[in-house]
């Protein structure tokens, strides 16, 4: 057995809200891809007859108002957000880090402009600055993810930067100069893989983030449109019907959002156990 | 104050000077990257080649992008954040006109936050492994991982649909009442000054649900910073020394330890304040707040380009605003500064 799956043995055992968190995760993952298949209604099928009904055997979440199964649809929802907030994180997570490596590594007038550009982003509230580029490039599904992506750009940039700051002078880095790497190898092969482990944990806290930032664009009418399944904008038209008392509506897409955030949390705090021991609290 | 403090405070303000400018390249930026044709966009569907052409005078389209910046920046030091297309108002003035509901809510949410994450925080702190420190956990964990518009409806429906308790969510005032006359636009402030505590109750009953849900936001990460910070502070040489010397409990807590833990939570308040003015914008819709957040929401959606813009603008000025007090504050608090001078 590999050191690596013994400490992670150990983590899930030591620590039960992290296996909580793992499980969490790997049901996300297979409602995400199989989703559509383990749904028991379709998700569009509207049927007035049975409209508002509460939960039930039948419809275990209830149905919403135009007779659509609410379970059906939270299912068949998790794909939409999932796929949302991956492609948002992946894109700051690539940019982000390529560009906070380069600052940290070369230093000078690059960290200078990178630094700038990241004070700028986060000198809005970053919920706001969002609204803004959505409505500037257009309200679009493609458009929330690349503005959830800026937003988050300067997480990653500055967690990239301190941990390739604190690696241009050791020992790998010069034994790979000497040897006659050039700058982009050296980034690309050496510094990567080490500053690998803190941009999971971060990849990890931020997930979570990023869903709360693309459904609650969506729950203020941008992006996704009706009648397409999402958490967010299944709250939003939900919400209607919490003040005459039809709560299924808005609180279960709503406690599915919450219990994926919460997943992706958790789930950072338990990777940062596993790759920095020391910061374990 | 000392003369070193003030000299700090004077370096921050300029400071803030290229966070500002870097902020309004940035809405220069947004507001030329209209999709298509800005002219055509604020000349309507039934414009012809002529009036396109006269809009796109008007706006200053025709000019190169730095002559462009300029007349922005000419507009924006007159206050001039241009018109909104749904109501035919100047920006500048629908913005004021909603910026103290928003405001009120804010703050009283910040209010309500601190006052209860930093008693929390250092119960927890004082006391590790009990049941305040489990509680401070849980509240830390599950509050950031709750969206904000679905606490507001979760609680709407316990306490007003169930319970009965709080008032229609509505805006800040139920029709059976009268806002104040408008002196600072806060209605709790406005009505106390007018001396009708009928509409200062009713003003504040409105108010519970949304400041509550925003305080609920903002509570986890200032909990958390606040018992993070105080456990370093309690194990730290110097309040060693100070128990070592006798000194009573209270004060080693209030005197010692609570000044220097402060300055962390006071950054994270900085943090907080940009995630609760993002947050706002959603507690404005699920309670139909009638603040500058609900505004924007409308101008998103009729895609009201300028208002959105003078939004973004306002929000990020005021960000900027609040983190040069929070700083300020710091200088202030902070016992290490001052005792050089």
């Amino acid at each position: 057995m590999s050191a690596h799956f013994r400490h992670l043995l150990y983590v899930m055992r030591e620590n039960p809200v992290t296996f909580f968190s793992f499980v969490l995760f790997f049901l996300l993952m297979a409602l995400g891809l199989f989703g559509p298949w383990l749904a028991p209604y379709d998700p569009l099928a509207s049927d007035t007859a049975n409209a508002l009904r509460p939960p039930s055997w039948a419809h275990p979440f209830g149905t919403d108002n135009l007779g659509r199964d609410v379970f059906s649809r939270v299912i068949t929802a998790t794909r939409l957000d999932l796929a949302i907030s991956v492609a948002a994180v992946s894109l700051s997570f690539v940019a982000g880090s390529a560009a906070g490596v380069c600052a940290g590594y070369f230093g000078g007038v690059t960290d200078k402009l990178i630094g700038r550009l990241t004070d700028t982003i986060m000198a809005f509230p970053l919920f706001v600055l969002a609204m803004g580029i959505v409505s500037a490039l257009g309200n679009t599904i493609e458009n929330i993810v690349y503005t959830t992506a800026v937003i988050n750009f300067p997480f990653y940039a500055r967690v990239a930067r301190a941990e390739a700051n604190s690696r241009r002078e050791a020992g790998f880095v010069e034994a790979a100069r000497l040897s006659g790497n050039g700058h982009g190898r050296i980034l690309l092969f050496h510094m990567g893989p080490n500053i690998m482990p803190p941009m999971m944990v971060q990849i990890s806290l931020n997930m979570g983030y990023a869903i709360l930032n693309a459904a609650g664009l969506s729950f203020i009418g941008l992006g996704v449109r009706p009648p397409t399944p999402e958490w967010g904008i299944m709250v939003a038209e939900g919400a209607k019907f919490i003040v005459s008392g039809e709560w299924w509506l808005a609180i279960f897409p709503g406690a599915a959002l919450m219990l994926a955030v919460l997943c992706f949390n958790l789930l950072g705090d338990g990777l940062r156990d596993l790759i920095d021991p020391r910061m374990r609290t | 104050m000392k003369s070193d403090s003030l000299f700090l405070i004077g370096r921050r303000l300029l400071q803030a000077a290229p966070v500002v400018m870097g902020i309004i390249v940035v809405t220069f930026i947004l507001t030329r990257a209209l999709p298509g044709d800005p002219a055509v966009f604020f000349a309507g569907p039934a414009a012809d080649e002529k009036s396109i052409a006269e809009i796109r005078a008007s706006l200053g389209l025709d000019k190169s992008w730095p002559e462009q910046f300029w007349v922005y920046l000419q507009n924006l030091s007159r206050g001039d954040l241009g018109k909104s297309i749904s109501t035919g108002q100047p920006v500048m003035e629908e913005l004021a006109t909603r910026l103290p509901a928003s405001l009120e809510l804010t703050l009283m949410g910040l209010f309500l936050a601190v006052a209860i994450a930093i008693p929390l925080g250092m119960l927890a702190a004082t006391r590790p492994n009990s049941l305040v420190d489990h509680l401070c956990r849980l509240v830390v964990t599950i509050g950031v991982s709750l969206p904000t518009f679905f606490t507001g409806l979760f609680l709407v429906y316990i306490f007003y649909f169930l319970l009965g308790l709080s008032p229609a969510p509505l805006g800040r005032l139920s029709i059976i009442h009268i806002a104040p006359d408008h002196v600072t636009g806060f209605y709790l402030i406005d009505s106390l000054i007018a001396g009708d505590f009928e509409v200062f109750r009713a003003a504040l009953y409105q108010m519970i649900l949304p400041a509550s849900t925003l305080a609920i936001f903002a509570l986890a990460p200032l909990a958390r910073m606040t018992r993070a910070a105080m456990l370093g502070v309690l194990s730290s040489d110097f309040v060693r020394t100070a128990r070592a010397s006798g000194l009573s409990r209270k004060t080693i807590l209030w005197v010692y330890a609570f000044q220097n833990a402060i300055l962390p939570v006071l950054t994270t308040l900085g943090m907080v304040f940009s995630f609760l003015l993002g947050a706002n914008v959603l507690v404005e819709k699920v309670f139909a707040w009638p603040g500058i957040g609900s505004f924007a929401i409308e101008a998103l959606i009729a895609s009201d380009y300028a208002a959105v813009q003078g939004f973004v603008l306002a929000m990020a000025l005021m960000y900027v605003l609040l983190n040069l007090a929070i700083d300020i504050l710091y200088t202030v608090v902070d016992p290490r500064i001052g005792l050089e001078g």
